[in-house]
């Protein structure tokens, strides 16, 4: 089998396993974790289109997420549309708003620090506008009301919500997968390595750039809509405040950069550290973040490569114990 | 609109607040110029900062401006001892890791505060805190006064060092040619550890002019940071000058959208500014073309 072939069946057997963890437990702690994870994944994953595969790092991608959870909330509450509905229009919302930014930046050529901290700023602006207008309830945030049905895309178990978002997580999984096989893909790596010489070779960096931004933040509206199917509430400071952003590109870069598998592992990595900690010291305010600091700090020191990296490294040694092949 | 009255006192205000994010500002430059890294620490820094000051005050009756000294010697040793055993260690030639190293301080660093002082605002009473003095038709409190001569008198202390030490000499070599440096027997690891030690001894100065008339909470460095990076890029990352009248201007920004616009949507007058600085003129107003 070819690699590419392996990863898609890898993507084939992780759909089914992970599908299959509602059939097996009905325990409503382990459901949620496993859905919770899942969309800590779908947010690294989203990142890491843009981040891992396009070297462009974002410090921002809540600018996506809250769009999409907006317009998810908005089109239900003030259109009166079907969420299932309201959910292409999110996805679609938030890759507006990303092909405009990265038309924005990618034209006057941002990069590196400029780019993270342009990324920022606009979901600062992002953050006040949507605290200072009506349609997105102000300060009070948006509360979709609770109707729980398939139709309504509300399910009264973890179930439903697990399998929803776990449908959008092997999406972005094949994307990725496509990132790493396909000509698109190659390009943008392309492009992420050395700009001039993608150039130099008839790639047009800012039509690839700006196509990855878009499908990053597609993806990153998915996952704010399917917050608000979860959690029923938006407000300014969840949609467009930095904890997302930062989830996003910690669990991508922990896991590791430009991989199909190192976000899953950070995002997993991660969520299991802070529920972990939070059940240890849940009394302790603040606690579980330290630890959580500590760890990514520790991490970034021994394993530059990300926790993906260090499955490489072990792989490698591997190899070179059965006296060097290489597959 | 545009009365004299009202506009005269709200750009006083804003220049007395810019100074401190000047102060602020220039940390963060001299670290960005030097290191080339993105300190997302620097706000989580100052919190620390303002912390100490409180509670100099609060435990031992020391004042802010006579706790200058010990706040700004502890954040230099803070700064010094964070970049020789974490940011440099986690470097690895790449600058992404020394973002995310910054930034998991930045979580610890908040979360400590958070679990020994609580999530409460707390802010310090003294004798000047309330006191005002007039300026023409404005009214000015005095400790933004202070604050105001003391950001000028810091920055001419870090211009001096800059300018006519042998250390400043070494940062600035470091900065643009770090293996020639290397090369002239300048230990390379030592000066990066001493910009990083000034530029939190900045932060130092910067919470003793601040705390009192300002508050703190373990989240209050978030609100600075984007502002504190607004002021360097748009001064133009790594230049002094440019950080110093950036962040003047950026004060005064701020005081009048919020006089324009409103309290919450005042601040967006500094986010667009951050936002066309870059787009149009990313080496700022006085850094070099790149």
């Amino acid at each position: 089998m070819s690699a590419g072939n392996r990863q898609l069946a890898g993507i084939a057997l992780f759909a089914v396993l992970v599908g299959c963890v509602p059939l097996v437990t009905k325990s409503g702690v382990t459901l949620n974790f496993v859905m919770m994870a899942l969309y800590a994944t779908l947010i690294a994953q989203a990142w890491n289109i843009l981040g891992g595969f396009g070297g462009q790092f974002s410090f921002g991608h809540a600018l996506f997420f809250g769009t999409g959870a907006y317009v998810q909330a908005i089109a239900q509450l003030q259109g009166g549309i079907n969420a299932w509905v309201a959910l292409p229009l999110a996805v679609a919302g938030a890759a507006l708003v990303g092909l405009f930014v990265g038309a924005l930046s990618f034209r006057y050529g941002l990069k590196g620090s400029y780019f993270a901290l342009v990324t920022l700023a606009f979901a600062e602006v992002f953050r006040i506008l949507a605290l200072s207008v009506n349609f997105t309830g102000g300060g009070v945030g948006l509360m979709v009301p609770l109707r729980e049905s398939v139709a309504n895309l509300q399910f009264a178990s973890r179930a439903g919500y697990l399998w929803v978002v776990l449908a959008m997580v092997v999406l972005a999984l094949l994307v990725t997968w496509w990132l790493r096989n396909g000509r698109f893909g190659a390009y943008l790596q392309a492009v992420r390595d050395n700009e001039d010489a993608a150039r130099a070779v008839g790639v047009n960096p800012f039509r690839i750039k700006l196509a990855a931004i878009g499908l990053s933040a597609a993806f990153m509206g998915a996952a704010g809509a399917f917050y608000v199917q979860v959690f029923q509430y938006i407000d300014a400071g969840i949609a467009y405040g930095p904890a997302v952003s930062v989830e996003a590109l910690v669990a991508a870069i922990v896991g590791g950069m430009g991989t199909l598998w190192g976000p899953v592992l950070g995002a997993v990595v991660l969520h299991l550290l802070s529920d972990l900690t939070r059940n240890l010291f849940g009394e302790l305010p603040g606690i579980n973040m330290v630890i959580y600091g500590t760890v990514l700090v520790v991490i970034v020191i021994f394993l530059p490569r990300g926790v993906a990296g260090l499955g490489l490294s072990v792989r490698q040694l591997w190899n070179a114990k059965q006296g060097g092949r290489h597959d | 609109m545009f009365d004299f009255g009202i506009l005269f006192p709200s750009v006083l205000n804003g220049l007395t607040t810019g100074a401190v994010y000047a102060l602020i500002a220039l940390g963060l430059t001299l670290i960005y110029g030097v290191l080339h890294i993105i300190n997302f620490a620097h706000g989580a820094s100052l919190m620390l900062a303002l912390y100490a000051v409180y509670f100099l005050k609060e435990r031992l009756g020391i004042d802010p401006y006579l706790a200058l000294p010990i706040v700004v010697l502890g954040m230099f040793a803070l700064g010094y001892a964070l970049q020789r055993s974490v940011i440099n260690r986690a470097g690895h030639g790449k600058d992404e890791n020394i973002l995310l190293a910054t930034l998991g301080i930045a979580i610890v660093m908040e979360n400590l505060a958070l679990l020994f002082f609580k999530s409460d605002t707390r802010n310090i009473d003294t004798a000047y805190s309330l006191s005002t003095v007039a300026i023409g038709p404005a009214m000015i409190a005095v400790p933004k006064l202070v604050a105001f001569a003391g950001a000028l008198v810091v920055s001419g202390i870090l211009f001096w060092i800059m300018g006519r030490t042998d250390l400043g000499r070494a940062i600035r070599a470091v900065a643009k040619e770090k293996e020639g440096a290397k090369l002239m027997g300048i230990d390379v690891d030592h000066v990066y550890a001493m910009s990083f030690g000034i530029g939190l001894a900045c932060l130092g100065a910067a919470a003793c002019f601040l705390l009192p008339a300002y508050y703190v909470n373990p989240q209050v460095g978030g609100g600075f940071v984007l502002v504190a990076f607004t002021i360097v890029v748009l001064g133009g990352m790594g230049s002094f000058v440019g950080a110093l009248i950036g962040g003047l201007l950026v004060g005064v920004v701020e005081s009048l959208g919020g006089l324009y616009l409103g309290e919450s949507l005042g601040q967006i007058g500094i986010f667009a500014i951050f936002i066309g600085v870059v787009l149009f003129r990313p080496q700022g107003m006085f850094g070099a073309k790149a």
